[in-house]
Parts: C-alpha cells; sequence; structure tokens
C-alpha cells in the first residue's frame, strides 16, 4: 500500500474532461519549485499551520512523545525526530491547524473512491489521472492492479509522470493507460541536477521507449526562467522530439507559479526555489511560437 | 447603472423600468371597493369579483411609455404595485413599514395612507381572506405558525403560480367567449345540482372576457389618438401598426408574432390583477409557443430576428416593471423579494416528445443575456434531446455570474408529473414555474401551501416538544433524548413530531384551501385554465384537471447533519453523550469547543458522495415525502413535496437555537436541497451525487445551488464541464441546478469568515484549492486575479 496525500474531484486540468486526480505520495526529484512538498517524502506526515496556531497547548498534552511544546511567541512547536505520525494531535486540535498528510488505501477502497464519478467522466471524456509526487515509484503491483481495475470498469486512465522510475513500471501498466501526461523539464543533464536533484538520463529514455510503443502522450513542460524558459532550451526539447520522432498530440507549457511556497514551512522544510521567476506571458507566447513553427500543433499553456 | 438593451429604444426603456422606485398603487384597491359597494350581495360571489376586473379594466389610469412596442401595466405606470386589500387590508402602520424599511420597500405617498384610512380600511376591515383565515384557524396552528415551524402562502395572496398552456397564445377572448357560452347553455337544470353554481363562475368568466377585450379597445384607442398626434413618421407607423394589432387581440387568435407578445401581456396582466396570486403567471413554453408566428412573419417578410429580439426585450421590460405585490411579516420573511416569479422556460421537448428548442429559443437566451433582469426568471429546459449548442450557450450565459438561466431537467419533469398522475401528452407539456415546481401547464392547479421548517421538528424532539424559542411545547411529548439508548429510538421520537407538525399543517390548509373555493374565485385564470369551462368549476374550487397541493421541505441539509452528529458521535462512537451535546446546543456550543469542533469538522456530513450521512439524507427525504404524499386535497387532487426555500431558509434559521451539527442559534438552515453551508468539501461532482441520491421522481421539485469561481469554469473547457456537469446531474435525474460565480466581494467576504465558506474551491495555478487553505498573501492574489478575469 501506499500513501496518497489526496483525492482531488471535479479535476479538470489534469488530462481531458473531469477527472479525479489521485496523488501519490513519495517522488525521488526534488524539483525546486515542487508546488506539491507533500508528496516528495513516501512516508506519512505531519502538517502544521504554524501561522494559525493559536498556542492552546491541547496537542502538548496528548503527544505521547512529549514531541510538541509551546514557543515564546504562543505556538507550537513539532520536534519531528521524536513524532511518530500517530495523530492524536490531529483530533485535539480545535482550529484542525495539524494534519497528517498520506493516507493507505488498498486498492479495492481506491477503485471505488475512484468510481464515484464515474458517470461525470462518461459524460465528460475524462477519467482517473494518477499522479503525485511520482506515481510512477510507487510498488509495480500495487499500480498495476490499480490500472487493471480501472480499465476493467472502463474507466479511462491517464499517468502524470516525471519519467523518472525504472521502464519495468511502465511496461507493466501501459494496456491499462490512455494517456500518459510526461514531463519533460530540460535537456542539459547538469542542469536538470541541478535543479531536479537527479539528471535526465532515465527520464528520456523512458520516453523514448514508452513513445515507441505507440503511447498516446503529452508533453508537459514546466517553464522557469533560469531553467528552461529561453529559445535554447526549448529548442534542445523540440529537436529531441524530433530526433527520436516523438508526435505527442498536445504539448502543454506549464508557466513556473511559487503558490505552493506556502506549503512548505508547514511541513518543517524550507522553499529551495525562492530565487526561480516565472516567464512573462509575450515569453510564453514566444515558447508557443517556437513549437509551432517546429511543427507542434497542439501547443497550450496550462493545463 | 449599466445601460443594457440591443438599441437606444430597449436601453430607455430598461432605465426607466430599472431606476424607477416600486410604490403602492391604489387605484385598483378605490375602484374594487366601489364596485363591492355597489353589487356585493346584489350578484353571484363570482360575477362580483369579474366585475372588479372589467371596472378597473374599464377605468385604470393607461400608461404609454415612450418608445413602447407592447402595452399595459398592472398599475398606473412602471413599478407601480396596486393591492388587494380583498386579501390583505394593510394597517396605516403596514403602510409606514413598507414604505421605511431599508429592504424591498415601497413607496407610500400621504394621499395613499389618507386614502386607505378613510376608504380602504373602513370598508375592508374584518372582511378581508387574511381576517378570515387567521380566524379560522386553531390556536395549534396559530402558535405553530408564529414560531416558525412552518408558513403559509395564501395568507396575504391568493393560490397562484400557474402557467399557460398552448391555448394562451391560440384563442382570443372573443373564441372564450363562445366556448363559455357553449357551456352555458349546455348546463342541466332537471338534473344537475350544482347548474345554478356553474352558470354563475361562467357569466363571470363571460365578464372577464369582456374586461380584458375593454383594456384591449381602450389602449387601441389611446393608440389612435397618439399616433394622430405623434409628429415622427417612424414612431407615428409604429403606434398605428400597435393600433392595428389591437383590433385583432386579445379578442381573436393572433395573426402575427407581435400581435402573439401582446396577447400574452394582456392575459397576463388580467390573471395578475384579478387577484395576487403568489408566483404571478407564467406564459409556459414562450419559445414554442411563439415560434409558428415567428416562422411566418420571417416568410412573409415581415419580421427578422433584429425585431423579434426587440420585441422580446420589451417583454422583458414589462415583466420588470412589475414588483411583485407588498408582502409584510412572516410572508415577506419567507419570501424576501420584490420578484414576482414570473417564470419563462425556454427549450425542452414538444408535445411529441420531440426536441423543442427552436430559433426563438436562442432569441430568447440573447434576450436574457443582453437585459440581464432577475425578472422574468429564466431558465432552461434540458432534455436527453436538446443540442449540445443550446446548453452551451446557456451555460455562457450562466457563468457570468448572476444565476440565470437556472437548468431543469425536462425528462425528470415528465417522470414527476406521470408519477403525479398525468397523462403522458399533459406531463410533456410540463415544466417548472415560480421557483422549480412543477406541473401540467394550462392544465393544473398545482398550489404551494407553505414551508415546513424540518430542522425546527427535529429540533422539537431534540427537546421532548418543546420550542425552546417560542418557550412552548408546540410537539409532542416523545421522550427525553437523554435517555434514548439507539438511533432507532431518536428516529422513532422524530417521525412522531414529523406527522404531527404535518398533521397541523394539513388540516390548515384544507380549511383555507376551502376558504378561496368558497370566497375569493379567480374566474379570469379559470378561462385560461383547461376544463374550468367544461367543468363550470373555478380554479380555485377544483376546476382545472388536476389539483395538486404542495408542501415545501426547508432544511434537508441541516437535519441530515444533526442526525448523522449524533448518530456518528453519541451511538456509533461514543465520542460524547447525548446530555452532553444537549448541554452544548443550550450553550450555544460556547465552552464546548471539543464537541463543537467534532459535529463540524468530524463527522461525515451530507454534499461529501459520503453513504453515511447521504443514507440519512435518503431516510429523511423519504419520511418526509411519505408523509405527505397522497394525502387528499380537499378539491379531489393529492398533496406532494418540493424541496426548495425561497428565502425561507434563513427566517426558518432565525427560529431555531443550536443543532446538533454544529450550526449555531439563529443562522440559516441549508437551502433547498444544498448541502449545509460549510458541509460540502469535496467539490461540485460530490454534491451533484449526494443529492441526486434523493428520489428526485417523486418530488414536484427540487433546487440546488452551486458555487464556483470564475477560473474554475474558465474558457472552452470550463464551458464544457459545465455543460458535463448538468448533464450527469440530469442523467442521475436531478430536477434542477443554477449556479452562482463567485466574485471579487464574496472572496473578500470568504477571507474574513472562513469557516462560512468551506466549501469555495478556487483555481490556483496548475491545481485548485479550498480557499480557507491558502494563506492570505496567496488569497490576495487569487482576489486580485478574479476581479481581473472579470
Amino acid at each position: 500500500m501506499h500513501a496518497i496525500t489526496n483525492i482531488q474531484k471535479y479535476s479538470i486540468h489534469d488530462g481531458d474532461g473531469i477527472r479525479t486526480t489521485v496523488f501519490f505520495k513519495g517522488c525521488h526529484l526534488r524539483c525546486q519549485w515542487c508546488h506539491n512538498p507533500e508528496t516528495q517524502r513516501f512516508e506519512p506526515e505531519l502538517q502544521v499551520d504554524i501561522p494559525k496556531c493559536t498556542g492552546c497547548g491541547r496537542c502538548v498534552k496528548v503527544c505521547p512523545q512529549g514531541a510538541i511544546s509551546i514557543s515564546a511567541e504562543g505556538k507550537s512547536v513539532t520536534d519531528r525526530d521524536k513524532c511518530i505520525i500517530c495523530g492524536k494531535c490531529v483530533n485535539a486540535c480545535l482550529g484542525n491547524y495539524r494534519t497528517v498528510v498520506g493516507q493507505e488505501y488498498t486498492v479495492k477502497e481506491l477503485v471505488k473512491k475512484c468510481l464515484q464519478d464515474q458517470m461525470f467522466y462518461e459524460e465528460s471524456g475524462g477519467g482517473v489521472t494518477l499522479s503525485g509526487g511520482e506515481v510512477m515509484a510507487m510498488d509495480t503491483e500495487y499500480i498495476q492492479a490499480l490500472c487493471k481495475a480501472l480499465h476493467r470498469e472502463g474507466i479511462s486512465v491517464t499517468i502524470d509522470t516525471c519519467g523518472q522510475a525504472p521502464y519495468s513500471n511502465y511496461e507493466a501498466i501501459i494496456p491499462y493507460v490512455d494517456t500518459w501526461l510526461y514531463d519533460v523539464k530540460v535537456m542539459d543533464d547538469d542542469l536538470h541536477k541541478k535543479y531536479m536533484g537527479m539528471g535526465n538520463k532515465l527520464i528520456l529514455e523512458n520516453l523514448v521507449r514508452l513513445a515507441k510503443t505507440g503511447a498516446r502522450i503529452y508533453i508537459r513542460i514546466p517553464v522557469v526562467k533560469e531553467v528552461n524558459g529561453n529559445w535554447e532550451s526549448m529548442a534542445d526539447i523540440i529537436d529531441f522530439l524530433k530526433k527520436n520522432d516523438i508526435r505527442p498530440p498536445q504539448v502543454n507549457l506549464l508557466p513556473y507559479h511559487s503558490t505552493g511556497s506556502h506549503k512548505y514551512g508547514k511541513l518543517g522544510m524550507e522553499y529551495p526555489g525562492q530565487l526561480l521567476t516565472t516567464p512573462t506571458d509575450e515569453e510564453m507566447q514566444d515558447f508557443v511560437r517556437q513549437w509551432n513553427e517546429a511543427g507542434f500543433s497542439n501547443v497550450k499553456i496550462g493545463g | 447603472m449599466e445601460e443594457r438593451g440591443m438599441n437606444a429604444r430597449i436601453k430607455a426603456l430598461r432605465k426607466v423600468s430599472m431606476e424607477t422606485q416600486p410604490h403602492i398603487d391604489l387605484e385598483r384597491a378605490k375602484i374594487e371597493t366601489e364596485v363591492y359597494k355597489e353589487w356585493e350581495d346584489k350578484v353571484s360571489l363570482p360575477v362580483l369579483r369579474a366585475l372588479v376586473l372589467k371596472e378597473y379594466f374599464s377605468k385604470k389610469t393607461l400608461y404609454l411609455g415612450e418608445g413602447e412596442l407592447i402595452v399595459g401595466e398592472k398599475g398606473k405606470d412602471p413599478q407601480s404595485s396596486p393591492t388587494f386589500p380583498e386579501l390583505t387590508c394593510h394597517t396605516l402602520e403596514d403602510m409606514h413599514i413598507m414604505n421605511d424599511r431599508a429592504v424591498v420597500n415601497y413607496t407610500v405617498t400621504e394621499q395613499d395612507l389618507k386614502d386607505q384610512e378613510e376608504i380602504i380600511i373602513p370598508y375592508w376591515k374584518g372582511k378581508s381572506m387574511r381576517d378570515k383565515l387567521l380566524a379560522s384557524m386553531t390556536d395549534e396552528w396559530k402558535e405553530c405558525y408564529a414560531a416558525g415551524m412552518f408558513t403559509e402562502f395564501m395568507e396575504q395572496r391568493g393560490p397562484g403560480h400557474t402557467c399557460g398552456g398552448k391555448n394562451v397564445f391560440i384563442k382570443g377572448y372573443a373564441d372564450y367567449k363562445i366556448e363559455i357560452q357553449e357551456a352555458i347553455d349546455a348546463l342541466d337544470f332537471m338534473n344537475d345540482p350544482e347548474a345554478l353554481a356553474k352558470k354563475d363562475e361562467l357569466e363571470a368568466m363571460l365578464i372577464d372576457c369582456d374586461a380584458v377585450m375593454i383594456l384591449g379597445q381602450r389602449y387601441h384607442d389611446l393608440l389612435k389618438e397618439e399616433a394622430a398626434k405623434c409628429e415622427d413618421p417612424v414612431r407615428k407607423a409604429e403606434l398605428e401598426q400597435m393600433a392595428a394589432n389591437l383590433e385583432v387581440v386579445p379578442a381573436h387568435k393572433p395573426q402575427t408574432y407581435w400581435q402573439a407578445i401582446q396577447l400574452y401581456w394582456f392575459t397576463h396582466l388580467a390573471v395578475t390583477t384579478e387577484l395576487n396570486p403568489w408566483d404571478a403567471f407564467s406564459p409556459g413554453r414562450l419559445d414554442q409557443h411563439l415560434f409558428p408566428y415567428y416562422e411566418k412573419d420571417v416568410e412573409d417578410g415581415i419580421l427578422d430576428d433584429e425585431r423579434a429580439l426587440e420585441l422580446l426585450e420589451c417583454l422583458w421590460v414589462k415583466f420588470n416593471n412589475q414588483p411583485a405585490p407588498v408582502k409584510v411579516g412572516v410572508t415577506l420573511k419567507e419570501s424576501g423579494t420584490y420578484t414576482d416569479f414570473a417564470n419563462i422556460n425556454t427549450g425542452g421537448i414538444k408535445e411529441d416528445g420531440t426536441n423543442g428548442v427552436n430559433a426563438v429559443s436562442y432569441l430568447i437566451l440573447d434576450c436574457m443575456d443582453e437585459m440581464k433582469l432577475v425578472q422574468p426568471n429564466s431558465n432552461v429546459q434540458i432534455s436527453k434531446k436538446t443540442p449540445q449548442k443550446f446548453l452551451k450557450r446557456a451555460c455562457e450565459i450562466s457563468r457570468k455570474g448572476w444565476g440565470q438561466p437556472a437548468f431543469y431537467n425536462t425528462d425528470e419533469i415528465v417522470q414527476e408529473l406521470l408519477n403525479a398522475g398525468k397523462t403522458l401528452d399533459d406531463a410533456r407539456q410540463g415544466g417548472s414555474s415560480g421557483c422549480v415546481e412543477t406541473g401540467s401547464w394550462g392544465n393544473e392547479a398545482y398550489i404551494l401551501t407553505g414551508y415546513l421548517n424540518i430542522p425546527k421538528i427535529f429540533q422539537l424532539t431534540m427537546y421532548n416538544g418543546f420550542d425552546n424559542q417560542s418557550g412552548k411545547q408546540l410537539g409532542l411529548k416523545t421522550g427525553d433524548v437523554r435517555d434514548f439508548k439507539s438511533y432507532d429510538e431518536l428516529w422513532d421520537a422524530f417521525k412522531k413530531q414529523l406527522h404531527h407538525m404535518v398533521d397541523i399543517k394539513v388540516r390548515g390548509n384544507n380549511v383555507i384551501e376551502k376558504l378561496y373555493a368558497n370566497y375569493m374565485p379567480a374566474p379570469c385564470l379559470s378561462i385560461v385554465t383547461n376544463d374550468c369551462i367544461k367543468k363550470g368549476k373555478d380554479y380555485n374550487n377544483g376546476g382545472s384537471r388536476y389539483n395538486t397541493r404542495y408542501i415545501q421541505g426547508v432544511g434537508i441539509g441541516t437535519i441530515t447533519d444533526c442526525l448523522s452528529a449524533i448518530k456518528y458521535n453519541v451511538f456509533d462512537n461514543k465520542n460524547f453523550t447525548m446530555e452532553e451535546l444537549v448541554k452544548a446546543m443550550d450553550d450555544n456550543f460556547e465552552g464546548h469547543e471539543e464537541i463543537f469542533n467534532m459535529v463540524c469538522n468530524k463527522t461525515p456530513k451530507y454534499g461529501n458522495d459520503d453513504d453515511y450521512a447521504d443514507d440519512i439524507m435518503q431516510d429523511v427525504f423519504k419520511l418526509y415525502r411519505d408523509e405527505v404524499t397522497g394525502r387528499p386535497t380537499m378539491s379531489g387532487g393529492q398533496y406532494h413535496v418540493d424541496m426548495l426555500p425561497t428565502t425561507c431558509h434563513i427566517y426558518f434559521g432565525e427560529v431555531i437555537g443550536a443543532t446538533a451539527n454544529g450550526r449555531l442559534a439563529n443562522k440559516p438552515v441549508s437551502e433547498g436541497i444544498s448541502p449545509e453551508k460549510f458541509a460540502d468539501t469535496n467539490g461540485p461532482t460530490a454534491v451533484i451525487k449526494s443529492c441526486a441520491k434523493m428520489d428526485h421522481c417523486s418530488t414536484g421539485g427540487t433546487l440546488l445551488n452551486q458555487k464556483f469561481t470564475p477560473s474554475a469554469i474558465a474558457g472552452e473547457t470550463g464551458l464544457d464541464n459545465l455543460a458535463s456537469l448538468i448533464r450527469t446531474y440530469f442523467a442521475m435525474d436531478g430536477h434542477h441546478i443554477q449556479f452562482n460565480v463567485f466574485d471579487k466581494e464574496t472572496l473578500l467576504e470568504a477571507q474574513k469568515h472562513p469557516d462560512d465558506y468551506k466549501d469555495l474551491i478556487v483555481r490556483v495555478a496548475g491545481y485548485s484549492d479550498y480557499f480557507r487553505n491558502l494563506d492570505e498573501e496567496l488569497q490576495n492574489e487569487i482576489i486580485n486575479r478574479t476581479a481581473q478575469s472579470f
């Protein structure tokens, strides 16, 4: 079983139609702009909204580990080394400022959840998107069983992946997946290491192999000024796709945004993307033109 | 104020309509009083009523606005509100209140006060239907009414709420006269003990036909006169054409599109002037009724789309010119608005079951979009056969965020009507009017009788029948809940309380129904409602083909969450005891933060597609439905339920203390079948799923409000998604859905009071999130962004 951070219904930007997006917890990359930091670690975590904390101390009383104290500023402070994520403080907090992020589901439970909106998928041409975190980094058997079960129910499955997982994981679910949302960030391996924490070799290899199977792949490119927000970087990606004869039916250019930064504090983390910047609207339009001129017709800004 | 309208003429007419302050108009009341003084006890009651309309239409001040193409006002000018002292004789204090109150106020002049004091009150005091009605009610009924257990629609207004069938567009009043005379000639004075009563009624109808034709003739003469004086050749020709129109209608079948609209308008004025039927009157499937005229006129080269739209916009102004007759007291609280609830249905199906959308349907949508008026209340009927283009055009208007058009499920409405015993033909000719209530148009009196405060009935259960707000024992003594050992015991107690309260309500209803049948016939409405002529019986006396009465349940979300809170926390998980809960409720949850947090945030709630709560909703719904449905009305029909509140959920909330679901004392209860305000946290699909678990087909209408931010439904994709949500809800047999799209002000409110806006979802960037979950800075960014997207 795997921890899931959120099951988002009426999800309308992660693939076609009305969808339910399942966010799996855990990813091997550490993209500096990651707007879902709660999906980075694989284990359940405690989130605390410290600015809203009233310092009432109820959490301190119930913590079996003695991991919580109240600071001089009247805020709760949690020693994450001592915390065992038992959830007692979550129930004690009257303002609901404490949450455990990451809940485990059996395949059966998850399928049941995903089936709840089946009629909406069918009417809108939507389905279920498995995202994260990195869904492909989860246990293959679990994901395969899940995809198979959804497929058997007639649910269209989309996989949202960064590509950083063994190819065998992809191979295992190809028959059950309709669409892949495949993130490509930057061709330069060093830059990739710098901003993503790992190189891109496996990611690109997987993409080429997956494309060769005839899979329907949408390429999604988070565009960050410092990383790939320039003509050359885009040209590199375009060349790579062309060279490998990858013709995505849709390309999404996703302008960087810092809206996930507020979540880092709740997890006791610091936002590493302080210095990143968003390309201007004009620059984004230029990139669309660049892609169009290279022969990619369906290029969208945003999800 | 924003100027709207397709051209200068419409803009000017709309401006007058929008900027004129609603005001009292006593001309009708004074003429009525004269008629009563002269004729009461000399003629039959139906004839007396008809004489009132005839005299008023013969003497009333005529209004002809600059540039008008459709003529006729209920009162002396736009935003005039005639009074109906035969229904409610306002005291001078009432008159001051209606003038002075901060909202929904009507100007009352010194002369009005003088007339009221010297002419109206001396004659009508103690004689109005309101006086008769209150004098006929039991103390038990009065106590429950005063405490807000239920409301009573006929307390200040006549039984209303119906919709014209196709007759209204294809028969003139001279045609009706022939039919009526035939019915009189066929009366069997040898064998029929009711023959005389029938003759009185039919003769009254004849007089009303004359009344409408007199109004037509007077306008004809006025238009001729104005045309003669007019120096502008264009306007002169228009005035002449309008006069020529009145040589055909309202006496005869219209020959043109323009005449058909004018004919409807005269009928609308007649029906809503004869009495004050709450929810006015409606033209039914306006698009389908007008289409044959439109098609022919276009073919004949005398009409184009521009003119067709202009005439619709003129009609829209006319609707908007008529504020609802003045309400006071509880009736104002249950329906606190100027809107008179004329409701125009567009789209749907034809009599033969095929798709009903036509060229006029699209013109009506354009008109609605252009005019942006709350009156007439405009909606679209969506069936499986409705073209996607029509649905998407309606969605496009709806997402502008002012609530129109609302969406109705034609196929489900047909099932409702079949379930209520209509023939397939009559069911297909039905739809919704007023708010969401279903009827077979032109064939049915489907009378709302009042809202029922279901959460308060449950609250009585919690306090052994005692109402801690009024300090009275209003319910049965069903036992101290603190002694209850199981949820079933609680449920049984609630069941008894509900039965008891519905009994009180229906006993009162039956008396009121008879009072109207005996004292307040509506012969004019009877002319246009099928079978009244044939039966020689009045609309208010069971004359129509079908006679349905509704009781409208309010607060299903609140009561479901109350039961869920108790079942989950007291019985299933033993988080706290009933005694602790009751104490917390007594204290309005002050000092009981833990229980408050549990019932608010850690309990399954209706609106999340969670069967734990939704099963309870179904139980409550079925109990209520079965308690009401099938009870006989006094005119041979049956009771059914509706699930809608107008503005009554606020009033009903005011009279209930803190409830088990964490709703604080005197706060509103849930509206329609929507979840309690802070309860749904899983987005629109979950709300729709929960709501669809109710068996809509066995009701006479339900109401669902859905909230969105503009960005969640932006662009072509947003439109597609909105259309998909509607289609899916309707595939699940949902009855009605309407959308609120949040503006900047709401988001600012949400920032200040996050607990009141827990269900507000905003599109952040690449993902969606609950607004309350965002930090202040991000909220600000979204507020600013949302403001830009308008």
